[in-house]
């Protein structure tokens, strides 16, 4: 068959789609698109078979790519699933990334216990790992003794914190996953200066018998954002591994593999951070609880979270 | 050889063609949508003066911090995920995001490639993003390699000229089906090309037509559009 003859027969085929397609919410009927998409695959077939020529292969092709991003626009994975994912799509992940978390974990807590150590037995250790300023702003905050002539934060306080946390953290921590793809780097040095930084201010502290109202106030809020900070860093690790150390696949398909992994992740480690900003602006700041209730719901929330991180596990053995 | 194609096999055992977008319309889709971003930003700012007038500073601040982090993190997230893969400014250049299997990205490969932006900005102005893009055959930046995302051209093609008034004459030997593609396409492509680059191009073919260039011209079009079944 000519070309001339071939388009003449199927021009306002082509045309109704064309335009169908112009027009979202047309289109949106599926079995109209699906067969759209079975007759066009077939003219284009037909049209690259007889070597029509390239201005018809190149409109056709166009059509089918059209109907073919139509046809699959909406996928469940579009649709996030909020029960389905915290019960089952993320405790996967962690448990995949298992070993990234771990050695995440060490990167976090190691410089942490360490700076917290030397901070507490050598009063000038802290001014060896931040200046001056920061101290006095970390001291007055945590003073007992302002305290109890501070007043008690208004509602309002709590609301702008909560905007200034879910900045800050969030951010923090989507850069320490971003870090990952300078084959890691960046995300150790996230690791490394978070934790030393809340070690030393945890152990300057402490020295200074701040301990009541330092450890009040962190203990709430830290379960979820210290575990999310360290997870962050395993999606980061798991990234820069795949460059740093392929295997059997190429450096680039290693690190697609990679990229496709740690979603779920990314997906926890916002929910995380937000539950965090909440906690630490609206439950971490109220000074009108008494210290036990603090300590014991502060305790029964990293219970929650660590048994959370390993629930994974048990779904994985059976 | 330069060629933005990039082809995959679809379902339906089609292979299907795309043109990948190269750094140039890529950077100014980039600058409109750092423009919008300025000018929600200003506007944003501008809505807090109420929130001061009203004695409510501090909710206005929280607000205000959490409107500039989606905005930071999540305009081109959302944009690409809910519009078809583009944000205003790749929508004004006609370029859209894509997974490597010509499926409209998702929110999950789109978070990846917008959350890596940050490393693709490195050291600065996105140099890292552009080595890194001219150093594959898909223009990917460090993100889209992550990712797996690509940035495609969704511009329509321009029609080809319409064959009026040409009289359909047959070719006095047998052509091969890619000749004959290659006359017709010689036809409809005449428009975008400059007289003497036409004559050019028929005087490659002066041992077929035997015709000196200036009617070289005019003969191959007859036999375009013999081919194309023009009687």
């Amino acid at each position: 068959m000519k070309q001339q003859l071939f388009e003449a027969q199927h021009e306002d085929t082509w045309a109704r789609i064309e335009e169908s397609l112009g027009k979202p919410g047309k289109a949106d009927n599926s079995r109209i698109l699906s067969e759209h998409y079975l007759l066009l695959c077939h003219h284009l077939a037909i049209a690259q078979e007889r070597m029509y020529d390239a201005a018809l292969v190149e409109r056709l092709n166009r059509l089918v790519l059209d109907l073919y991003r139509e046809l699959y626009r909406y996928r469940s994975e579009t649709r996030l699933n909020l029960y389905a994912f915290v019960l089952r799509d993320f405790p996967h992940a962690i448990y995949r990334l298992r070993y990234y978390v771990l050695i995440a974990a060490l990167l976090f807590v190691l410089p942490l216990l360490i700076a917290g150590t030397w901070t507490y037995f050598d009063d000038e250790a802290v001014y060896s790992l931040m200046d001056g300023s920061q101290v006095r702003d970390v001291e007055r905050m945590y003073d007992p003794e302002a305290r109890k002539l501070g007043r008690e934060r208004e509602a309002d306080t709590d609301l702008f914190m909560f905007g200034f946390y879910i900045k800050n953290n969030i951010s923090v921590a989507f850069r320490c996953f971003a870090g990952g793809m300078v084959v890691g780097i960046g995300t150790l040095l996230v690791l490394l200066f978070n934790g030393m930084f809340i070690g030393g201010i945890a152990g300057h502290l402490t020295r200074l018998d701040y301990v009541d109202t330092f450890y009040p106030f962190v203990i709430g809020h830290g379960s979820f954002e210290l575990t999310a900070i360290v997870f962050s860093g395993a999606a980061g690790l798991r990234l820069g591994y795949a460059i740093l150390h392929p295997g059997q696949f190429s450096r680039l398909d290693a690190l697609r593999l990679a990229g496709r992994d740690v979603i779920p992740m990314l997906y926890g480690i916002v929910i995380m951070l937000i539950v965090a900003a909440f906690l630490e602006a609206f439950w971490s700041s109220s000074a009108s609880l008494p210290i036990a209730v603090k300590y014991s719901v502060g305790g029964l929330l990293w219970a929650l979270v660590l048994g959370y991180c390993f629930s994974g596990w048990r779904r994985e053995s059976r | 050889m330069l060629d933005t194609r990039y082809r995959v096999e679809i379902p339906g055992g089609i292979k299907l063609e795309a043109q990948v977008v190269g750094p140039i319309p890529r950077f100014f889709a980039l600058a409109i949508d750092l423009t919008i971003r300025g000018v929600l930003f200003f506007l944003l700012s501008l809505a807090m003066i109420p929130f001061a007038a009203l004695g409510a500073a501090e909710l206005g601040g929280g607000l205000y911090l959490i409107l500039l982090f989606l905005m930071e993190w999540f305009y081109p997230v959302l944009f690409e995920v809910l519009w078809r893969g583009q944000t205003p400014g790749k929508r004004v250049l006609g370029i859209s995001v894509i997974n490597d299997d010509l499926t409209p990205v998702t929110l999950g490969p789109s978070l990846v490639r917008n959350l890596l932006r940050v490393i693709d900005f490195l050291p600065l102005m996105y140099l890292a993003g552009l080595v890194c893009m001219l150093s594959n055959r898909r223009f990917q930046r460090l993100g889209d390699l992550a990712a797996g995302t690509l940035v495609i051209s969704v511009r329509e093609t321009a029609k080809p000229a319409a064959i009026e008034n040409i009289e359909p004459l047959a070719p006095s030997t047998a052509l091969l089906r890619s000749e004959q593609t290659s006359i017709i396409d010689f036809l409809h492509r005449s428009r975008q090309l400059s007289e003497p680059r036409q004559h050019e191009l028929a005087a490659i073919l002066d041992g077929v037509t035997h015709e000196p260039s200036e009617n070289g011209v005019d003969k191959l079009h007859r036999i375009g559009a013999w081919f194309l079944g023009v009687r």
